[in-house]
């Protein structure tokens, strides 16, 4: 249909300089068929109008028409609210691809999925929603073990397909469903993928972001909601990005990275935004080294995290499942509403001190604070490599633990790698045996464990008013359990460092 | 960001009538810059866009939101949620009524001792105070509705803060427990703890903060996109007055 004297877009208007105004009202809506006709009359011959008659259901993507470019969650949000183009500001429904809840939030996401839709209601797909017990699970807390009865009860009677149970609580390793962590459980089994939308009663769901997808935590009632209906109301969040480039140094880890970032713009410097990073430090990092980096998002209040898919990221999914996807990539003429770059090889390691994530201070200026504990656990660095560091370190070192050392896999996979896995450059030795040469505590059984404080009996809870180095992700008053302990974030090396020396201290000291 | 007014998809206006809780839709036009990377209308499944005033009023309608009124409790920066309520009593499942009242009882729990006040009592259930006052990054950490849910468990009705975390004031929305309000400056540098509040709602779609204690008035930023899932109640009753899920089942 395309002729000379008309370009095949019924968008673009050849004939006068008025015709520009139209331009910027006529992308993507049928409305705009009004003013392409008032333009066209003006200045085109009967003949071509005849054949640029209205085609009412012309998907606005086919038109050819000038693009506006998005950023990868704009695109994200757009494809799953089945619209060509959204903008930072809307508010669009958006059709949910994966809903995860977990033992504290699941009874009352579903609580309130039956009162709203009616006690015999169906969840919107049984196939989409994962269910995790991982908070509270190791304890003898009545109302934490009826949760996950009552989630067993939920997903019974609701056929959903994958719910990581447990039943033996006196041996995590005789429950062969059980997963552990939620986040790093939904990366193990295959239900991150890219270009997707994925929603989770916990605020660490940003750690998927790390897959190119759109994943962000909600409450309860939000959860009931998608339990219903598989969709959400959202607002499209600008973009922040953060170009990470140069060579990563070996005594430096991605939590050292984010540290750095939200000591740089604050608990808020991300509220309501994306947090888009790249760089060639990125794209040479592991998919757990980029869960990390996505898992501390929300503590810099932003919305979600994303990093662009490659090859490292095909190569893990395509390992773990046969669902398809697409990915999706930040156009080149995309907005973004910041621009950050760092030259990481120029980066220390750095602390997060207490009672902020953001109070960031590098560690060899913290060497005489004194700790009574060190804490390796929970999704921010519980994971397989974070053990593995916190090995090498050890092995490195050849010495003892000063203070007593927690160790908690985040699931029972890394629970099995702890044990089975050989740490590179130790002659064969696991990190279980490297951790008992150093005294630690034996690796307990995976689940939150004392991240966040939890019932009273939890392993390794702050009970009294001690000093934690911690690889977790908050250290709000109280977050671990007394009000008065003070914690210090850090990386797995920087925790294994301090743990030597009874002091927090750069991981310099044995890695050089 | 979440107070000021931008397009709302108009698919969720499909079968609304022009109730007047239904927001005009907003005609957004960027000019533009050398003609590089304007943006389009929102695309709108109807074919018939109107004009409306792009301002906070939602131009005809009251808004039937409650006044507030009575004491006032006044926190900090950086109010995290496990201060809010400690993550020991996440055990609790807010959509059972007693548990929910339990979580009432411990709102506040986890303020450090720098609070010499108690938001709730040791042995009460309920709080003697009205209104949270607030500063910067209230609701700050957990996605856990039991933050939000205690709160108005406990009594309170509304937290006025200058700038909230976004699930925080997202789930104060999607719950309605609590009415989520920003102050334009930091109203916690000048209120004391126990002075006596209220919270007025004008017509014209903003609100205010009296203050009878000090006699001193502060004008609060409108709820700009929140505004109509707070007035129609929450998430559900917001979904179903836009016709996006079926009137309310029974039991």
């Amino acid at each position: 249909m395309a002729s000379s004297v008309i370009s095949s877009s019924p968008f673009v208007c050849k004939s006068s300089s008025s015709s520009k105004k139209d331009l910027g009202f006529s992308s993507f809506t049928k409305s705009s068929q009004i003013s392409i006709h008032r333009c066209q009359k003006k200045s085109i011959s009967r003949k071509i109008v005849s054949v640029m008659a209205p085609q009412k259901d012309r998907s606005p993507g086919t038109t050819g028409s000038v693009k506006t470019g998005m950023t990868m969650t704009e695109k994200i949000l757009a494809r799953a609210a089945e619209k060509s183009l959204v903008v930072p500001g809307d508010n669009i429904w958006v059709n949910v691809d994966v809903l995860m809840t977990h033992d504290v939030c699941g009874p009352g996401a579903f609580g309130i999925f039956k009162r709203e839709f009616g006690e015999k209601a169906k969840v919107w797909d049984p196939e989409k929603i994962v269910v995790i017990p991982d908070h509270y699970i190791f304890t003898a807390d009545k109302r934490a073990n009826r949760n996950v009865d009552i989630m067993r009860e939920h997903c019974k009677e609701q056929n959903i397909k994958y719910f990581y149970d447990i039943t033996d609580l006196g041996n995590f390793k005789a429950n062969p469903d059980y997963k552990g962590v939620c986040h790093v459980a939904l990366a193990q089994e295959g239900h991150c993928r890219p270009g997707e939308v994925l929603l989770g009663t916990d605020s660490h769901t940003c750690t998927a972001g790390a897959f190119g997808q759109f994943a962000t935590g909600i409450g309860n009632t939000d959860a009931g909601f998608v339990l219903g209906t598989g969709k959400i109301l959202l607002k499209v969040p600008p973009t922040m990005r953060f170009i990470l480039d140069g060579e990563m140094p070996s005594y430096l880890q991605s939590k050292d990275l984010i540290l750095q970032i939200i000591g740089e713009i604050s608990v808020a410097g991300a509220t309501y935004k994306t947090m888009e990073f790249s760089g060639t430090c990125i794209e040479n990092l592991s998919m757990e080294e980029r869960m990390t980096l996505c898992n501390m998002v929300v503590e810099a209040g932003g919305k979600n995290g994303v990093i662009p898919p490659d090859a490292t990221t095909l190569n893990y999914v395509e390992n773990r499942t046969s669902v398809p996807f697409e990915p999706v990539y930040s156009d080149g003429n995309a907005s973004f509403v910041a621009d950050y770059r760092f030259d990481v090889s120029k980066l220390e390691p750095v602390v997060a001190k207490p009672h902020s994530p953001d109070n960031r201070a590098l560690a060899r200026e913290c060497k005489d604070v004194k700790i009574d504990r060190v804490y390796i656990g929970s999704c921010t660095g519980g994971k397989t490599e974070d053990f593995m560091a916190a090995a090498k370190l050890f092995h490195a070192a050849g010495k003892k633990v000063k203070v007593p050392t927690f160790l908690v896999p985040a699931t029972q996979k890394v629970w099995m790698d702890v044990y089975a896995l050989p740490v590179p450059g130790s002659g064969g030795k696991t990190c279980a045996q490297i951790f008992e040469e150093a005294g630690c505590d034996t690796p307990a059984s995976p689940s939150c464990g004392a991240c966040l404080g939890g019932p009273a009996d939890t392993y390794a809870r702050l009970n009294e008013p001690q000093v934690c180095v911690s690889t977790t992700n908050r250290n709000f008053p109280g977050r671990m359990g007394h009000k008065e302990g003070q914690i210090y974030l850090a990386s797995p090396y920087t925790a294994a460092a301090s743990a030597l020396t009874g002091h927090v201290t750069d991981p310099r000291e044995f890695l050089q | 960001m979440a107070t000021s007014l931008h397009s709302v998809n108009h698919a969720l206006f499909k079968s609304a009538s022009t109730s007047s809780l239904s927001p005009s839709p907003v005609f957004r036009l960027n000019s533009t810059t050398a003609g590089f990377n304007f943006k389009p209308l929102i695309s709108s499944s109807s074919a018939i866009i109107t004009r409306a005033a792009v301002s906070s009023s939602e131009s005809g309608e009251s808004h039937n939101r409650e006044t507030f009124h009575g004491l006032c409790f006044v926190l900090k920066d950086n109010i995290d949620t496990d201060q809010i309520i400690p993550a020991e009593y996440g055990t609790l499942i807010p959509s059972i009524p007693e548990d929910r009242e339990k979580l009432g009882s411990f709102a506040l729990n986890g303020l450090p001792k720098l609070y010499s006040e108690r938001f709730v009592v040791p042995g009460e259930m309920k709080s003697k105070y009205s209104v949270i006052i607030g500063g910067d990054n209230f609701g700050c950490g957990s996605s856990r509705e039991h933050a939000p849910v205690c709160l108005g468990a406990a009594g309170a009705k509304a937290v006025v803060a200058e700038s909230y975390a976004r699930i925080f004031f997202r789930n104060c929305v999607a719950t309605g427990e609590i009415f989520p309000l920003e102050s334009e400056v930091r109203i916690c540098d000048e209120c004391k703890t126990g002075d006596v509040v209220t919270v007025e709602h004008k017509e014209d779609g903003s609100s205010l903060l009296i203050n009878h204690t000090t006699r001193k008035e502060y004008k609060l930023k409108p709820l700009g996109d929140a505004g109509p899932v707070i007035d129609a109640g929450g998430i559900f009753a917001y979904a179903r007055k836009a016709g996006m899920i079926p009137a309310s089942s029974s039991g």
